[in-house]
């Protein structure tokens, strides 16, 4: 159990590493989207837009790696909306049963359901032909478009990472039905604050 | 008929029950989701309704939320809310109306529902804003022995406006589900949203004057500002914040700006905002980015589930027995007006809106377009009906906000007690709009009109 405590600890660092940095991308992503405005506006000026489609296509981009970054860390903080009027009134180790359950037999189904059911739709995107030989990738449609096959690729590393942090959290709940962490620690894991939107 | 081809056609109602079920026992909503479209998914599959090839439309569905330019605009708004709150402005937004208002009968009051519609027009987040109304002003209030339950209920009711004046996130995501421009859904939003600030601010100040010392006035003496200096403030915290608002709303309106871009400058303007006042920093970046990423990813998350879900649900002949059972209501578009707004209410009590937005829209969305109903007003009736079910006692989420920053001496009973006059208030606006449609839908009609002889003029 210790041993499993301690994966459970290095996959936390990673996904808070990764998690604690998003907001440094919401800034750029802000900014990004000021510059977009700026340059479309210049058309007033100057008689021809000078944004492009790549800095329209980044937009969505950032914000796609946002999100999809984003749902490990969600998971890892707790920060997930419950509806707790029962859930509040459980004793720690009956709330730890609902997690571990829902994890085992939804979550990580889930996560390689969409691992798989994504593979296909995104090695096409790479340029893979029926005949298993690779073609170009896929690139948007738009003039000075982006390639798409990068920000599709991120769709099967959000539920790659979501996977990992989902075994971490099973791993926690599991030390406390088995009453491996102490309750303070068992207090600690299970912080719930839930971050309310809107 | 047999027992197994009428529990096949009722399948879909098994999985709203199975559904409800799941959240019951506390596992997280985004993954309840996930939960049931598995389990159902699974005894579709048992009883040959599932074909398994189905689920190979669920990437195209998410690469769709990653391409759409409507949900882009969410960060922009949260971040923007989001530095204004943390930068301390929206709190000496509060002080200063509350000043400058507090000298006459019921004035706090009064500061509460104006600062409460300022802030929702920058996207105030519901939690926050009540949190701070509820630190700041409730202890001034009952200082001044006003009412406990207009002063719990005023806070409760404003503070929840950010759902409903634009720019919202419930209207952006309302837009995305109903298939209607962002621009038309803010534009039919705004003066449903003020008839509702004005309901409040009357009711207010009714009270205030015809029940005796049930909102006093601050006494000058308790104002230990000169006028000079209120001048300033005003000059410092009003004004600003205000011209932010009207510059956002105006471009969008005016068809200048995209919902999304007017986003992007807003949130830039309240960082300028934040720096005018010497309150910019690294720290306030981060944690205003760390809010965005949590709220944002929250949102997308359940979307992400919710897709999962309703694909599952749409296989099982969910989509077209609601449609049927919705349609064929008797009453026709009034019976059904009133089942959705029963529905609606209903969820919206122990559910978030985002919730509702992704599971109860697809399926009313359908009915509406069959009875042809207007989207823009049918969008503007359910984000009132929402915002209702919010501060409904005794599960509203806004009651609950307010009770973690309420004072001692105010309990849960007076947090109740206090909301159900503004529920009855958003009630009568609620029949209002279902009557007067033209409330609405004129400013929609009247924008598109100027904007398109704008355009035709001037190229």
């Amino acid at each position: 159990m210790k041993a499993l405590l301690a994966v459970s600890r290095a996959i936390d660092t990673v996904t808070e590493f990764i998690g604690r940095r998003l907001s440094l991308l919401v800034v750029l992503l802000v900014t990004v989207g000021f510059v977009n405005v700026v340059l479309r506006f210049s058309q007033r000026f100057f008689g021809r837009s000078l944004t492009s489609n790549a800095i329209i296509e980044l937009q969505w981009y950032m914000f796609t790696i946002l999100f999809l970054m984003s749902f490990a860390y969600i998971l890892k903080e707790n920060l997930n909306v419950r509806v707790d009027f029962l859930y509040t009134n459980w004793s720690a180790r009956r709330r730890a049963w609902v997690n571990l359950i829902g994890h085992l037999l939804f979550l990580i189904p889930f996560c390689l359901l969409g691992m798989y059911v994504s593979y296909g739709p995104v090695m096409r995107s790479w340029g893979l032909l029926p005949d298993g030989t690779f073609g170009t990738w896929e690139i948007s449609p738009d003039p000075d478009g982006l390639p798409r096959a990068p920000i599709k690729s991120m769709l099967l590393l959000a539920f790659v990472l979501l996977l990992v942090q989902g075994f971490s959290e099973i791993i926690k709940q599991l030390a406390i039905i088995t009453g491996t962490v102490s309750g303070e620690e068992a207090a600690r894991i299970e912080e719930y604050h839930a971050a309310p939107i809107e | 008929m047999d027992l197994l081809s009428s529990l096949k056609e009722w399948m879909p109602i098994l999985m709203f029950g199975g559904f409800f079920l799941m959240l019951c026992t506390g596992y997280p909503v985004a993954l309840s989701f996930v939960a049931t479209a598995i389990i159902f998914g699974l005894i579709g599959l048992g009883l040959d309704m599932f074909p398994i090839s189905r689920l190979l439309s669920l990437p195209s569905r998410w690469f769709d939320t990653m391409s759409n330019f409507t949900l882009l605009a969410i960060p922009f708004f949260i971040f923007l809310g989001a530095v204004l709150e943390k930068s301390g402005l929206a709190e000496e937004l509060l002080e200063t109306v509350g000043i400058l208002l507090g000298p006459i009968k019921g004035g706090m009051a009064l500061a509460v529902v104006l600062v409460g519609t300022l802030l929702a027009a920058t996207t105030g987040v519901v939690a926050a804003t009540i949190i701070a109304m509820g630190m700041i002003t409730l202890p001034i209030m009952l200082r001044l022995g006003y009412d406990k339950r207009l002063a719990t209920g005023v806070i409760t009711a404003s503070g929840t406006l950010a759902q409903m004046i634009p720019p919202s996130l419930v209207l952006v995501l309302l837009s995305d589900q109903l298939g209607v421009p962002v621009g038309d859904l803010f534009a039919g939003a705004l003066i449903p949203g003020l008839i509702l600030s004005g309901s409040y601010a009357v009711y207010s100040l009714a009270v205030a004057y015809l029940v005796p010392n049930s909102a006093p006035a601050l006494p000058l003496s308790m104002r230990q500002i000169t006028g000079g200096a209120l001048a300033r403030k005003v000059f410092r915290a009003l004004i600003p914040p205000v011209v932010l608002i009207f510059a956002v709303l105006g471009s969008i309106f005016f068809g200048i700006a995209t919902p999304t871009e007017a986003g992007a400058v807003g949130a830039v303007g309240a960082v300028f905002l934040a720096f005018a006042n010497r309150k910019l920093s690294w720290k306030l970046l981060r944690d205003s980015g760390e809010s965005t990423t949590r709220s944002t990813g929250l949102v997308i998350m359940i979307l992400f589930a919710s897709s999962f879900f309703s694909l599952v649900f749409d296989v099982l002949g969910g989509g077209k027995l609601i449609t049927e059972l919705l349609t064929n209501l008797p009453g026709g578009l009034w019976g059904f007006l009133i089942a959705a707004n029963i529905i609606v209410f209903l969820l919206g009590i122990p559910l978030e809106f985002t919730e509702i937005c992704f599971i109860v829209m697809p399926l009313l969305v359908p009915a509406a377009n069959a009875l042809g109903i207007d989207l823009v007003w049918f969008g503007i009736i359910m984000a009132i009906n929402l915002q209702t079910a919010f501060i409904s006692p005794p599960v509203g989420f806004s009651l609950f906000y307010l009770q973690s920053a309420a004072p001692k001496e105010i309990t849960t009973a007076d947090i109740h007690r206090g909301a159900l006059p503004f529920v009855l208030i958003q009630l009568a606006v609620l029949m209002l709009i279902i009557l007067v449609p033209d409330l609405s839908t004129w400013l929609v009609d009247y924008l598109n009109e100027l904007n398109r002889a704008r355009m035709a003029g001037g190229n």
